[in-house]
């Protein structure tokens, strides 16, 4: 095969510098380019490669670059990703891809054991520079093991750091700065928003994994989310304010470490919180998020604190069932809007 | 060393000279062990600490067949192995006693030594953990075209996980240069090999996958180290990944804390008559190239590398508390 195939780079060029894209189209470039940098980067998991990648992020990039670099794997989630550990220490910069990350339960053990310990035990002797991605999350009617949203889960885990992109930019770059990153990076793309379209520079600027970063400034609340709840959010805050509140919309963007600065300043300009989080509302990093506005900027608060989780069940099949569970932009406004009444300002 | 000084007619023998090492190197791990056992009977060192008195031929024979920068990745009954791959006792002792000098800096302990001079990628603790990350490192070496082969150890406990399987799935279909090594000593902890395995013979089932394999007497260190070299040349020769099944045995307990009430002491004194260090000393004896002298000669170089060893662990700093927090990430770009 030659290389670049227009098919499966359906971006097109614009007069003003930009291109019309999807959130799916940046992610493979993003991969695209990772593998056109360095030699040391290859792609492998199930379905990578002939495929096109299960929900075809991937597509095209075996007749670019071969199947020593776009490795399909037997259905092995442990075995695929310790290697990509070894492989890791050994000198190459793996990009893992789990299907989703329910199906990365079956490879937790090489994650928590072994990627996020490995440099910590061995005394800083051997670093372990990989990227997992996997598709998080619901609302595609997939029922209970292909629509949770655990990264909640792994953002628990010392030694990772786990990014959820949510934007196109994000989609685009998130995978080069977590490629530079010297040690396991998780990185969550949200099912949902594998068709969102959009424009990006042809030449996209480089994008952190260490920030969260504003998406819509506002000053009576703050409205925190991340991935697949992003969209949301904003809908709410365009709701709210036809209401006359102004929500601001923080992407926390990056799950670990969290960029408490960030969730502070927006608090303490608006003295409102409502957290956002498609996981699970106990034990959740909606949770952690709530738990450091608490300790840290109490004082600033007009109002408790406001979640908006997916409630407490498996994700059901039918569709009213599914979208009950999940947060939506009314369940998000409507949480917003109590943090105005009750007596609490 | 004054080993070497054993025998007039055997000075000038190359062979006779590799066998002693390999007397002296089985004789290290023996007695670092069992300096470990007295030490963490009088609280010394903490932890789990699982010996690996009987099975030292394995580690032994299998490093003898490996290149310095060939990786090998194990379990957490390791101490024979880093030993025999060339980690030295004193930051192996100097990690028992959880000090900053040790090769772990006190973070592992006995079940993870980590040391990157001698390519020695880990005591893992879960059991059939360490064998994705051996399948790993080769595929590294392969796509950077470098001439190594990864030697994995694991017990035959792991052949009930399911990374085992997968692993050894995914190193024959890639034809990965690893050798895979599984030391069979009859009980995964407490549990003997026929309560957990319909099918005992273990060589047989990873042959299953397309993987070379065979058993090998682990009792005798001469037998191991030529089915592992035998391995190897077939390895870097193309011929894809290797599985031996090294059968041999634990003289004692799982860990400190075991009491040992599902072996049968018979079934223990019996596999003690085979002791490979006996064995090989006899051997050596009755080709004529080792003697009483010679032997007593290992022995006093051996305690004197421990003594200097556990002065120096017992004398080492401890990590500051200050640094608790260094090395969940990593200080400077890898």
């Amino acid at each position: 095969m030659t290389t670049t195939t227009p098919t499966t780079t359906p971006t097109t060029g614009t007069p003003t510098g930009t291109v019309e894209t999807t959130y799916r189209e940046a992610l493979r470039e993003g991969l695209r380019d990772a593998l056109r940098g360095d030699d040391r980067v290859f792609l492998m998991g199930e379905d990578v490669g002939s495929y096109g990648g299960c929900f075809g992020v991937s597509l095209g990039l075996l007749e670019e670059f071969g199947p020593e670099r776009v490795r399909d794997t037997p259905l092995s989630e442990s075995a695929f990703v310790g290697a990509g550990i070894g492989a890791a220490v050994a000198g190459m910069r793996p990009v893992v891809e789990v299907m989703t990350v329910n199906f990365s339960l079956l490879a937790l053990d090489q994650i928590m054991n072994n990627a996020a310990t490995l440099l910590h035990m061995s005394g800083g002797q051997f670093a372990v520079p990989l990227v997992i991605r996997m598709t998080t999350g619901g609302g595609r009617q997939l029922a209970a093991q292909h629509s949770h949203s655990l990264e909640g889960w792994y953002a628990h885990i010392p030694g990772l750091k786990v990014v959820a992109p949510a934007t196109l930019e994000d989609a685009r770059g998130m995978l080069a700065a977590a490629l530079a990153d010297p040690d396991p990076v998780l990185l969550f793309e949200h099912g949902s928003l594998y068709n969102t379209k959009g424009t990006l520079p042809a030449e996209p600027a480089p994008v952190d994994i260490a920030h969260a970063a504003v998406r819509r400034s506002g000053t009576d609340v703050t409205v925190l989310a991340y991935g697949g709840m992003l969209p949301r959010a904003l809908a709410a805050a365009d709701d709210l304010a036809s209401a006359g509140i102004s929500a601001e919309v923080v992407d926390l963007r990056v799950l670990r470490p969290l960029d408490e600065a960030a969730v502070l300043a927006s608090v303490r300009r608006t003295h409102r919180a409502v957290v956002v989080d498609e996981g699970w509302r106990s034990g959740s990093l909606a949770a952690e998020v709530a738990a450091r506005i608490a300790e840290q900027a109490f004082y600033d608060l007009d109002a408790p604190v406001a979640r908006v989780c997916t409630a407490e069940v498996p994700l059901p099949y039918a569709h009213q069932l599914e979208d009950a569970a999940l947060p939506s932009a009314e369940t998000i406004a409507a949480a917003a809007r109590s943090c105005f009444g009750g007596g609490h300002g | 060393m004054s080993a070497r000084r054993a025998s007039r007619t055997s000075r000038t023998d190359p062979a006779a000279e590799h066998r002693r090492d390999l007397l002296r190197t089985m004789v290290l791990i023996r007695r670092f062990e069992e300096t470990c056992a007295e030490l963490y009977s009088a609280g010394r060192i903490r932890g789990f600490l699982h010996l690996y008195v009987g099975e030292e031929a394995v580690a032994t024979g299998v490093m003898s067949a490996l290149e310095p920068d060939e990786t090998v990745v194990t379990t957490y009954r390791e101490h024979g192995h880093a030993l025999a791959k060339g980690v030295t006792a004193e930051p192996l002792m100097a990690e028992m006693f959880g000090k900053v000098t040790g090769c772990s800096r006190g973070r592992g302990g006995s079940m993870h030594v980590f040391d990157r001079d001698t390519h020695f990628l880990g005591g893992n603790a879960v059991v059939a953990g360490g064998i994705p990350l051996a399948v790993g490192v080769a595929l590294a070496d392969r796509m950077q075209g470098r001439d190594r082969v990864t030697a994995c150890f694991f017990g035959d406990g792991a052949f009930a996980e399911g990374e085992l399987h997968e692993s050894l799935n995914l190193a024959a279909l890639w034809r990965l240069p690893v050798l895979l090594c599984c030391e069979n000593n009859l009980y995964a902890m407490g549990t003997a090999l026929v309560k957990e395995h319909a099918q005992t013979d273990l060589a047989l089932r990873a042959s299953s996958y397309g993987v070379r394999s065979w058993a090998v007497d682990g009792m005798d260190v001469l037998a191991v180290e030529e089915a592992a070299r035998r391995a190897v040349d077939e390895i870097r020769g193309g011929a894809g990944p290797h599985f031996l099944e090294l059968r041999t045995y634990r003289f004692r307990a799982h860990s400190m804390y075991d009491a040992d009430r599902y072996r049968d002491k018979a079934e223990i004194e019996r596999w003690k008559e085979r002791d490979p260090i006996d064995a090989l000393a006899a051997r050596l004896d009755a080709d004529g190239v080792l003697g009483e002298a010679a032997r007593s000669a290992i022995e006093a170089d051996v305690a004197a590398e421990l003594e200097r060893a556990v002065a120096a662990a017992a004398e080492a700093p401890e990590e500051p508390v200050s640094d608790l927090l260094r090395f969940v990430h990593s200080e400077e770009p890898a």
